[in-house]
């Protein structure tokens, strides 16, 4: 029968129809995609990032409007190129590259034809923009810096790379993510979250309603405003103080671990990069790797801590009963603590130092004398090595200090096994690594360990972890910043050093620090360092080191500063601290003299020698 | 008509033709729906589709009436009424999306090309129930060609060629009523060389040819081949003188458009911003629908228009889109169903016109149907022609009601005296 062929065809036909509509529907799941892709369009709605304030309420960071200057290639016509390069002051082959580049992306789709045009670019631009169909201009929030200063502080934000979002989805492709600082730590508080609108869209593109009636559209949530622990008029006095000189200033709070000032210089003015000239600008700063402002020295810069770091051993010391506040030690200009090994000391010939005049002299040998009784008490120095180390870890040094800012640095405090690493055959003892004891040697620190380690001792035994946010708009601080760390010295042994270091200002080696009516408690360091030039050890003028808390009794203040290649601590390092505190506790500054000194004073100098390429002599 | 008659009219089939008419109203409402314009209006596709559908299901009882008999004595006037108007349309006819193809009057178009395909079926019905007609015989084999062709080479510039290769679908018809094999398998056979040249190339289509045809003679046993040895050669040369043809034809004879659209389903050429934009829309709208489908007028793809003639000849992508797996089945199931039903009543027709209407019908119904959705679901290279009583259209809408209408005329009529 002829007509089974009929039968056939129409049979065959349904079943394939309904395999491919098997496949298609059921057993691709693509096409949802595509889909969404093409029809659905996602707009957002962005919460206006959260203001920073200082710790008195004062404005650092707010939002100001930017305008983009947006391109729909497709809706180009002629218009007159010579006036439009004129007034966005392009020249026309920028132009050509700008819609070549639009054109390639989409004809369709808006795209960036010209970023972040200022408010006055925008004026002019705005009255004749009716001329030019297919560019609009499409509002921006960018940041507006009410300070010069903090900059290494409150970071910075930038649009996404491909990494960003690849990380975190909420991300798309334009929008600001806090790169570094404050900016990037809490980046969801300042950020909120951003509110959904899908839409229906046809063919051309055009919105023609909501999608799924808008059930699936969600709110933007609000972003939060942050409080800072710093004072921004400290911050920018500080900043001052150390124009023209390589270093740090970092001062916290004892009682909260609240950090008051953390100035770096060289530093850049955080409105560099923002608006149109931002990468330019990143670029220079990126590239400047003799001054290298990006890099935050009070956080990241790795010392030798010097002489402040005496404080601590003696701390140690004391607590493991190796000495007691009455033990005395003969120093002449130094000591032989080996047959040929001599440890220099300023002290006169013949100089008996108790632990009182060991800090307020600063005497090497004295120091010398109580970390070899320290370490080498037990026929293991192992045991004496780990004990002193873990004392010293427990002032926040040789790790991270838990601090809410991205960028820091470990430091170095080592143990046995890094002694057993390098002397492995040797037997070794407390004079292998004598160095340590005042501060010199393997030990590395940052400034802000430093004044942590300040702050440590003004409270008698603990700190809180130091941060820089005060107060979040409506979430509470994190629990860490809120409970105090407790040190493994007994309290008792810290007055006696305290002691000292109310002498070290009051008849000592920064007398120049003392601040009327004020009792300041301080210690100068003065830091060997060593540079390499052409692949030689080179000997540079050392490090200006101040570490001090005030006043003696219920301390507000605890400061580290350090000048790079400053020489002795009383030169630079003590005056800016003294004035930092003076500052802080009394408001204004009564000795001008100082102060004048401090801000005309320059180290440029000091800092061209390496580079020049000659012989130069240090510590002049 | 009287209860007997209502006994005996076919209530099966014109449920389903009643079903797929709704559907096709739902789903043009969906595709032109807005919130702006009044959709029973008249100036709008669902009001006018509306209209249509009530007018072709009255046209279904109306033509119950008339003596069934009229149906095969004029349909020779009925003929030469549609080749007139067809070629009127040269002189007369309005222009629309580049085809000559309608008549205008007031606010509607008329396309006979549609009633062209009715017409010819009843003709060429009429030609081959005939007592002496043998389609064995070569008169007989031109007669029909000559019914069937005429119509399709006058519509073909107007340009329809859509609905040319329709009226190829009366080749089954002319082969179920015994013409012949030869011309189906060679009809077949010429296709299968077409694509697989288009695939290859022409020296290794040859050498297909030539494998195959000498593969065949010495499969046959002496006797046979030397009987047959000069018409396999024949055939042999005849084939091999096509696929050398076929690149010249492909590319001189098509047109870009052509080509084009044979590029995309055979997967030559992927492009899915210009040339293959319309199928690989239809895919995406139909794709996600899913199993359950996105609801009416909640198609996403529908709502944006992205697919181009989407309720004329990709009405099923709405279908496939907001009603999904299960209303893209229910439709194939239902045409499948119409299409069975029709044949198998033609085995209880007690004359031969109704029972070469029956296959003609089933013929129509099953080029559209394998046609359309071949393209829609990216199968077959486009060929726009539309999805008989679902896509937005009064003449198809019409065509395909008073075909069916005289079917279930004949159907109903069955045992009364013809």
């Amino acid at each position: 029968m002829r007509k089974n062929l009929l039968y056939i065809l129409i049979i065959g036909s349904g079943i394939i129809f309904l395999v491919r509509l098997l496949s298609l529907q059921v057993l691709s799941s693509d096409y949802d995609d595509q889909s969404l892709q093409n029809s659905v369009l996602r707009e957002y709605i962005y919460p206006e990032r959260g203001f920073i304030y200082d710790r008195n309420g004062t404005l650092i960071v707010e939002n100001q409007a930017t305008y983009d200057l947006m391109i729909v290639p497709r809706q180009l016509q002629q218009f007159d190129t010579l006036e439009f390069c004129k007034l966005l002051k392009i020249n026309k082959n920028n132009l050509v590259e700008k819609v070549q580049k639009a054109r390639s992306y989409s004809t369709r789709k808006p795209s960036v034809f010209l970023a972040q045009l200022s408010k006055s670019d925008y004026a002019v631009l705005q009255e004749k923009l009716w001329k030019y169909r297919g560019f609009y201009v499409q509002k921006r929030a960018v940041r507006k810096y009410n300070t010069a200063s903090a900059s290494n502080v409150l970071g910075y934000i930038s649009e996404v790379n491909r990494f960003d979002i690849r990380k975190d989805p909420y991300y798309q492709s334009g929008e600001l993510i806090g790169r570094q600082g404050i900016e990037k730590t809490y980046e969801k508080t300042l950020r909120g979250v951003k509110g959904v609108r899908y839409l229906q869209r046809d063919k051309f593109n055009r919105v023609i309603g909501p999608y799924q009636k808008g059930e699936l559209d969600t709110l933007p949530t609000k972003a939060q405003d942050l409080y800072l622990t710093i004072d921004i008029a400290l911050q920018e006095y500080g900043q001052k103080l150390l124009q023209n000189k390589r270093g740090g200033i970092v001062a916290i709070e004892p009682k909260t671990g609240e950090i008051l000032v953390n100035v770096s210089t060289p530093t850049y003015a955080p409105d560099l990069l923002v608006g149109r000239s931002r990468s330019k600008n990143f670029n220079v700063l990126k590239n400047d790797t003799i001054n290298r402002p990006l890099f935050d020295r009070g956080l990241q810069g790795q010392y030798p801590p010097g002489s402040p770091f005496k404080l601590v051993n003696a701390l140690v010391a004391l607590h493991e009963e190796a000495i007691t506040p009455r033990f005395r030690v003969l120093c002449n200009e130094g000591h032989y603590y080996g047959r040929t090994d001599f440890m220099k000391c300023h002290c006169n010939y013949g100089t008996k130092n108790r632990l009182n005049s060991g800090i307020y002299n600063s005497c090497n040998t004295y120091f010398a004398t109580i970390y070899r009784r320290t370490i080498d008490r037990f026929d293991d120095p192992k045991k004496g090595m780990n004990i002193w180390s873990n004392h010293i870890k427990s002032f926040g040094m040789g790790n991270y200090l838990g601090y809410d800012h991205p960028t820091g640095q470990k430091g170095f405090i080592p143990n046995s096994d890094y002694y057993d690493y390098w002397y492995p055959k040797q037997r070794w003892g407390a004079t292998t690594s004598l160095s340590n004891s005042i501060g010199q040697g393997e030990v590395l620190t940052t400034p802000i360990q430093l004044a942590n380690m300040v702050a440590t001792i003004a409270n008698r035994g603990y700190f809180y972890k130091p941060h820089f946010v005060k107060k979040i708009q409506k979430d509470s601080l994190a629990e860490k910043y809120r409970t105090p760390n407790y040190t493994t010295i007994d309290s008792i042994h810290f007055e006696p050093v305290i002691e000292g270091m109310s002498n070290v200002v009051k008849w000592g080696t920064a007398r120049v620090a003392r601040v009327p009516g004020v009792e300041v408690c301080g210690k100068t360091g003065t830091v060997e360092n060593f540079t390499k030039i052409d692949g030689e050890k080179v000997q540079l003028t050392d490090h200006s080191m101040f570490v001090a808390f005030a006043p003696r009794e219920n301390p507000k203040i605890a400061v580290a500063v350090f000048v790079e290649n400053g020489y002795w601590g009383g030169r630079w390092a003590a005056p800016i601290a003294s004035l930092v505190i003076e500052k802080y506790l009394t408001e204004n500054v009564r000795r001008t003299w100082l102060e004048n000194r401090m801000l005309n004073g320059s180290l440029l100098d000091e800092y061209q020698k390496p580079l020049s390429g000659k012989p130069f002599e240090i510590n002049e | 008509m009287n209860n007997k008659y209502l006994l005996k009219f076919d209530w099966y089939t014109f449920l389903v033709y009643f079903a797929l008419v709704s559907i096709g109203l739902v789903n043009v409402y969906s595709t032109g729906h807005t919130l702006e314009e009044n959709m029973l209006s008249l100036n709008h596709t669902f009001g006018k589709q509306l209209f249509f559908a009530l007018l072709s299901i009255g046209l279904i009882f109306f033509i119950q009436f008339p003596k069934v008999k009229i149906y095969e004595r004029y349909s020779s006037v009925f003929y030469l009424i549609i080749i007139a108007l067809l070629l009127g349309l040269f002189v007369f006819g309005k222009e629309v999306s580049g085809a000559q193809s309608w008549y205008s009057f007031g606010g509607f178009s008329f396309q006979p090309a549609e009633f062209a395909k009715v017409v010819t079926a009843l003709a060429l019905t009429k030609h081959l129930s005939e007592i002496n007609t043998d389609l064995t015989k070569i008169s007989d084999q031109l007669t029909s060609f000559l019914l069937i062709f005429l119509p399709a080479l006058i519509i073909l510039p107007q340009p329809d060629p859509g609905s040319t290769v329709v009226f190829l679908s009366f080749l089954l018809v002319l082969h179920t009523e015994k013409l012949p094999s030869q011309f189906l398998l060679s009809f077949v056979g010429l296709i299968v060389l077409f694509i697989i040249t288009l695939l290859l190339d022409k020296t290794l289509s040859t050498a297909i040819v030539l494998v195959m045809g000498l593969v065949y003679i010495f499969g046959l046993d002496r006797k046979k081949r030397r009987k047959r040895l000069l018409s396999i050669i024949l055939t042999i040369a005849m084939a091999s003188a096509f696929v050398q043809s076929v690149d010249f034809v492909f590319e001189n004879v098509f047109e870009q458009r052509h080509r084009d659209r044979f590029n995309i389903v055979l997967g030559r050429e992927v492009d899915t911003q210009g040339i293959g934009y319309n199928i690989n829309q239809s895919q995406i709208a139909i794709g996600s629908g899913g199993i359950l489908g996105k609801g009416f007028l909640e198609g996403t793809q529908t709502k944006g228009n992205f697919i181009p003639e989407q309720q004329t000849d990709y009405i099923f992508t709405t279908v496939g889109e907001e009603w999904g797996f299960v209303g893209s089945v229910l439709v194939v199931i239902l045409y499948v169903t119409l299409m069975l039903r029709i044949l198998i009543t033609s085995g209880r027709q007690k004359n031969s016109f109704s029972r070469i209407y029956c296959y003609s019908v089933v013929c129509l119904l099953f080029a559209h149907f394998s046609i359309n959705l071949g393209m829609v679901l990216g199968l077959l290279p486009t060929i726009g022609i539309p999805l008989p009583y679902l896509s937005y259209g009064g003449s198809n809408l019409l065509a395909f009601s008073l075909l069916l209408g005289i079917y279930l005329k004949f159907d109903a009529n069955r045992v009364n005296e013809w």
